[in-house]
């Protein structure tokens, strides 16, 4: 119990946050530990979605580690509403999106200077608390009056994605709650004050032993790619194309899957 | 019973002008915006969706348990807090202030510990009776209230506190019995700060969020509150989240405007 009520304090207080990670000591011109000389020196910002958060922080250090004059300075939050910020004129190089549809619109709108490429992915899965108790074992269960089941709110991504899945799987959900966010459906999970949820499968690996995955049958796994771009008002574009590079490299794809995404 | 003398009216000190001009600005210039971005040819159709009557029904009907639920206990605390001395009294009324400082999820995620299935009192109630607050409208009025009732204990003890104690004294002189006294004379005498108390009550859990969707969730019809939609609708739809937030500004604003004198009263 004290864990899983850790668990849920440390997932609602950080709920909603909009993190800023500000990473490396921003010297110019020291040389690296390594001495790799790029020729790339500056600041480059990057804004990506608030469920990339672990990736692309350890993205970042291992981007400033190759490039000593480089500093990389990531904000996390929505993808939906780093995207209003774009279009607002945000000073962003790069754009890390958990969703399509925020890149197409940033697309259409002429912001991107590349095209967008997708670097991890991620599927649903169905989040249970430790011990299954409501002994939930596919979809179908997720139609049951008698458990407590959440979803994510047809609004956000995971909640659009869900309901494809569900309908594909030919199930009419009973959801007690939708969630606006994964994370706060994961936490009512972890507190074992649902039965069972339907979340991203790195959400059931941040749950840690509070909560336990069910896997979906493979012919309505919904999956999802997380495209990034670089941006069209770019100061930096070179130090941005390098990131972008990096992010779909060999260490990129290295970083994405120990965090639990699966490769592109 | 109290003597109300009406007073010249007075210029401000010159220097207060100024400020206070800045200050109405900083609170007013937001909601000017608001009604700029805001969407009116679309307006008529985006209100009358169920999602929106649904939404204003069970927040105007949480908003007012809450009210309900914060006077019958509320008033009673504040009389405790204001005529009473006991050992620990500062720290009791610390806790009574909690919920205005705790971050409202918080809150939600301590009701969940406390009443949810898993939770302290909440975990042998659903054992016994199969009785569950979360996920309900009961569980929307618990929350509510848990962030609301502060409000109206300190209004409330405040206006104790400030009132002349030698009528009460004087009834109970007359033979009024502790109970005559408090209901005769001191709760007349705190009325406009009762009632000061609970609009302000009511207006909090009005916009209550955080701990709502923390604890009771959020499924339209019911559990979903207007702030509750406001928010996932900023998620997908710009207009019709702005077209929601003026209407839940229009309901408060009917009721604080005609409030407002009685208040002042206090």
């Amino acid at each position: 119990m004290t864990t899983s009520l850790r668990a849920l304090l440390a997932a609602v207080t950080g709920a909603g946050m909009l993190t800023s990670v500000a990473c490396g000591d921003g010297g110019r011109g020291a040389a690296g530990p390594d001495g790799a000389d790029t020729g790339l020196a500056g600041t480059v910002t990057v804004f990506a979605a608030a469920s990339l958060t672990d990736v692309l922080t350890e993205a970042a250090d291992a981007f400033e580690a190759q490039h000593p004059d480089v500093t990389v300075e990531v904000s996390f939050a929505g993808s939906q509403s780093l995207r209003e910020q774009i279009l607002a004129g945000a000073p962003a190089d790069v754009y890390a999106s958990a969703d399509g549809t925020d890149m197409d619109a940033l697309a259409a709108a002429g912001e991107l200077a590349g095209h967008p490429r997708v670097f991890a992915r991620n599927s649903l899965q169905i989040v249970v608390p430790a011990g299954n108790p409501g002994a939930v074992d596919g979809l179908a269960d997720l139609g049951e009056p008698g458990l407590l089941v959440g979803l994510c709110a047809p609004e956000v991504p995971c909640g659009r994605l869900g309901l494809r899945a569900l309908a594909e799987a030919g199930v009419t959900p009973e959801p007690d709650t939708e969630e606006p966010d994964v994370r706060s459906l994961l936490t009512k999970v972890a507190a074992g004050e649902l039965d069972a949820g339907l979340v991203y499968r790195t959400d059931v690996l941040a749950g840690g032993d509070d909560v336990e995955g069910v896997a979906l049958d493979p012919a309505v796994a919904a999956e999802i790619g997380y495209p990034v771009a670089t941006l069209a008002r770019s100061d930096e574009p070179d130090i941005a194309s390098a990131f972008v590079d990096a992010l779909v490299s060999d260490t990129g794809r290295s970083i994405v899957e120990s965090h639990g995404f699966a490769a592109p | 019973m109290t003597v109300r003398r009406r007073r010249a009216r007075t210029r401000p000190p010159a220097a207060l002008v100024p400020l206070a001009v800045i200050a109405l600005t900083f609170l007013v210039l937001p909601f000017v915006a608001l009604l700029q971005r805001a969407p009116w040819s679309s307006m008529g159709d985006l209100l009358g969706e169920p999602l929106v009557t649904d939404a204003l029904r069970l927040s105007v009907v949480s908003a007012l348990a809450a009210t309900g639920l914060s006077l019958l206990g509320g008033v009673p605390l504040a009389w405790v807090l204001a005529r009473t001395e006991f050992p620990g009294r500062a720290f009791v009324r610390a806790v009574v202030l909690l919920p205005m400082v705790l971050p409202p999820v918080v809150g939600g995620a301590a009701l969940l510990f406390a009443f949810g299935r898993r939770g302290l009192v909440g975990a042998p109630a659903y054992d016994g009776t199969g009785l569950l607050l979360p996920y309900s409208l009961a569980g929307v009025i618990a929350a509510n209230t848990f962030v609301a009732l502060p409000f109206l204990v300190v209004t409330v003890e405040a206006g104790l506190r400030t009132a002349d104690r030698r009528y009460e004294d004087a009834a109970a002189t007359l033979g009024a019995s502790r109970w005559t006294t408090f209901r005769r004379v001191t709760l007349p005498m705190v009325a406009p700060s009762v009632v000061a108390g609970a609009v302000l009550c009511w207006a909090r859990a009005l916009g209550e969020f955080g701990a709502t969707v923390t604890f009771a969730g959020n499924l339209q019809g019911r559990t979903q509150t207007m702030p509750l939609a406001v928010f996932l609708a900023l998620e997908s739809d710009r207009d019709a989240a702005i077209a929601l937030s003026l209407l839940l500004i229009a309901v408060s604003l009917a009721v604080l405007v005609p409030l407002r004198d009685r208040w002042l009263a206090a």
